[in-house]
């Protein structure tokens, strides 16, 4: 069986290769994480900076930001004290918001944000958000946190009405140790 | 020199054995090659059924035969079902047959794995079929599984996961086992430049499926840990993120759609220049433009993703890398019909098919570059004018080559001629009606008609309704197809050991049918300026 020797030879290699574009597969995930970080892309859980302290508010235009505020798949409730804010482009704004724990157990619980129109992303600039870290509410537990924003007045003009909204999720065991927002995470 | 050894009476206790136990225990690559290619018409006949059952629902405006869930099971399963068990086994059935009887090998390298890649498939399929019986239904995600819709459906989910890892076990076990025949087990004299083009394009591809099956399986694992487990990779509450899902599944995604057309290409460049009756207008240049065309499918995946809100400078690498591969296309299409020009062409039905793949082919490549285009992307993503687009380059593109390489070496396979009158018809039908389906949906898509959705606006009414008769009418053309093939199965005119008389690789040495086991002794090859030659078997003439 020496003609079969080189085809056996043959046959480790190609499945090394195979393992190890599964094991490649695994390693997109922290590398992608790494370029996202870098790149400063997708940081939707952690707080702008200003590039410039001053922005310029245009007082010529008023923007409606409605607010909005959903739970999925945890016993919460979840609510803004306003159901809606008028602001120029470039003004800062705060906004409460309130959790209550409706059961009588501890959860920890993360709020992702989502906007509409995408747009918004671009130009939206969060100083102080609840959502860049999780939060553990005691059962039957209330809190008020603030949300703290501005949109650049470079926003165009057409789009007069914009949607910021929040889900905060549950976060399993093995994650509510961990912050989710990473190192730069801050309450 | 002595006459090939080409094993007769005194061989037949190399035979097979025979009823059901021969197929389920052979080893024989021709037998495999068999099993691939039925097991995978009846998998187009029923992706078929489903595609047929879309069309029927989209025949006119509103709600009508199915409901809009199990719409979505369909266009899923549509795709997966056409990929994974019409497209792909039907060339690696091809290779199966061709590649030890082109190389002059004489079997695959790994016979028993050979047969366990084979019946591997049809538990996947039947996991993929069953999944509709169970609560929840099949999976409903469109082809690509993407979550969060995927992290969140019923069973039939986790049945297409593991019909996912089986077909993917299966096609790297067919992998290695096609790579390891073309590196170890040519004839003496057939260097690697003087491979047939099909082989060469199966050595590519078969690198490319090592490359990338393993970063899907990867993919769905995880999608599976997501479900069953509590991972969260793709779940953006426990800090995962589903455009991850989305980059891994095109890293394999891209290369898995040169994955169907390179065999294409393969077929395409041993037909034309049969019939042309000249060489290959350029052969290295053929081979190069392969591996760069397999190359660059590694750096162009997020193409499909445009609109996920990537930085301009990733859409714009994507966008030219993406261009560039109309180059290497556009080098294999120019020497196809530079083979074409000043030959004595004939038009039997490989050659049709062959033509009509350059033709469609090229078509479906210019949708392609239009769709490169980030800003008309960002206008036509998930409409129609993608569905056109991709339907061009798979059924026009590959399964044309599969009908083409079909009748090319069924007679070699059966020893029988097939019905030309009845073939050609099945290319015409095939040309007019395939046309008819998707060139309008070309139009739907610029109008702005989504894919994958049940119901549309009454402006998209007359174009749906053009484009599901000529559905009806290609689907029962391969109907045609399945008695052309039976008939030359059963009998027809004797067809001689060269068949096509310009065709010039090595099987067309041996006897039609071939011997149940050829080239058990390799023959020496030399070739002359042009055509391969079997020296022993030209000198026992």
């Amino acid at each position: 069986m020496n003609a079969a020797q080189p085809n056996l030879v043959m046959l480790k290699k190609l499945l090394i290769v195979a393992m190890v574009m599964f094991a490649f597969g695994y390693a997109m995930i922290p590398f992608y994480k790494k370029i996202c970080e870098v790149a400063g892309l997708n940081n939707l859980l952690q707080p702008d900076t200003l590039v410039e302290e001053t922005q310029q508010v245009d007082t010529s235009r008023l923007l409606t930001v409605e607010l909005d505020a959903n739970t999925r798949g945890l016993p919460w409730q979840f609510k803004s004290l306003q159901s809606s804010v008028r602001m120029h482009p470039g003004e800062l704004v705060e906004v409460m918001y309130e959790i209550k724990n409706n059961s009588n157990r501890e959860i920890t619980g993360q709020a992702i944000p989502s906007y509409a129109p995408q747009l918004v992303s671009q130009y939206l600039k969060k100083l102080e958000c609840f959502c860049f870290s999780k939060q553990v509410l005691k059962p039957y537990e209330v809190r008020q946190m603030p949300v703290q924003f501005l949109i650049e007045s470079g926003f165009p003009a057409d789009i007069k009405t914009v949607t910021i909204s929040y889900t905060f999720f549950e976060l399993s065991s093995d994650f509510a140790s961990t912050d989710v927002s990473g190192e730069t995470g801050e309450i | 020199m002595a006459a090939i050894h080409h094993p007769g009476h005194e061989h037949e206790h190399h035979g097979p054995p025979s009823g059901i136990m021969r197929w389920l225990t052979t080893t024989n690559h021709k037998d495999i090659g068999t099993l691939y290619l039925w097991f995978s018409f009846i998998m187009f006949l029923t992706g078929g059924v489903m595609a047929l059952t879309i069309r029927s629902e989209l025949f006119q405006p509103g709600l009508q035969i199915v409901e809009p869930e199990f719409f979505n099971q369909l266009t899923t399963l549509h795709g997966l079902i056409m990929v994974f068990g019409g497209i792909m086994p039907a060339f690696v059935g091809f290779a199966n047959w061709q590649i030890p009887m082109m190389i002059g090998a004489p079997d695959m390298a790994f016979a028993r794995m050979n047969n366990w890649s084979f019946w591997l498939l049809p538990p996947a399929a039947l996991l993929l079929i069953t999944s509709f019986l169970v609560p929840g239904g099949a999976a409903a995600a469109g082809w690509t599984l993407y979550p969060p819709l995927s992290t969140q459906m019923g069973m039939g989910m986790d049945m297409t996961i593991f019909a996912v890892h089986i077909l993917g076990a299966s096609s790297i076990m067919g992998s290695i086992n096609i790579v390891t025949t073309i590196l170890n087990m040519r004839a003496p004299g057939m260097t690697m430049m003087k491979m047939p083009l099909f082989v060469w394009t199966w050595l590519i591809t078969a690198y490319l499926l090592l490359a990338v099956m393993p970063v899907l399986a990867g993919a769905v694992t995880m999608l599976l840990t997501d479900r069953q487990f509590g991972t969260n990779f793709f779940n953006a509450a426990g800090g995962g993120d589903p455009v991850m899902f989305q980059h891994i599944f095109w890293f394999f995604g891209h290369p898995e759609v040169y994955i169907m057309i390179l065999p294409a290409f393969g077929i395409v460049s041993q037909v034309i220049p049969t019939f042309a009756r000249k060489p290959l207008f350029g052969y290295s240049s053929m081979v190069y433009a392969t591996a760069s065309i397999a190359i660059l499918s590694f750096i162009v995946w997020a193409h499909h993703m445009f609109t996920v809100g990537m930085p301009v400078t990733a859409q714009l690498f994507f966008m030219y890398a993406t261009m560039l591969i109309a180059v290497p296309t556009a080098v294999k299409v120019f020497n196809w019909t530079a083979t074409m020009w000043r030959g004595s062409m004939t038009f039997e039905a490989p050659m049709l098919f062959a033509i009509g793949f350059i033709f469609l082919f090229t078509i479906g490549g210019f949708s392609g570059i239009v769709l490169a285009v980030v800003p008309v992307d960002i206008v036509l993503q998930d409409t129609y004018y993608v569905v056109a687009h991709f339907h061009y380059v798979l059924v026009s593109g590959s399964l044309f080559a599969i009908f083409a390489g079909t009748y090319y070496w069924l007679p070699k396979w059966t020893g029988n001629m097939y019905d030309e009158t009845l073939a050609k018809t099945h290319f015409w039908l095939s040309m007019i009606f395939f046309n008819v389906t998707f060139f309008v949906q070309h139009f739907l898509g610029l109008a702005g008609m989504p894919r994958r959705v049940p119901d549309y606006a009454l402006q998209f009414a007359d174009f749906n309704m053009i484009s599901s008769i000529g559905a009806f009418g290609f689907g029962f053309s391969q109907l045609l197809f399945l008695y052309v093939i039976l008939k030359c199965i059963r009998g027809g005119a004797k067809a001689t050991d060269q068949v096509w008389d310009s065709a010039d690789t090595l099987e067309w040495t041996l006897p039609s049918p071939p011997p149940y086991h050829s080239f058990e002794t390799p023959p020496q090859v030399s070739f002359d300026e042009y055509h391969v030659k079997n020296v022993q078997n030209v000198h026992s003439k």
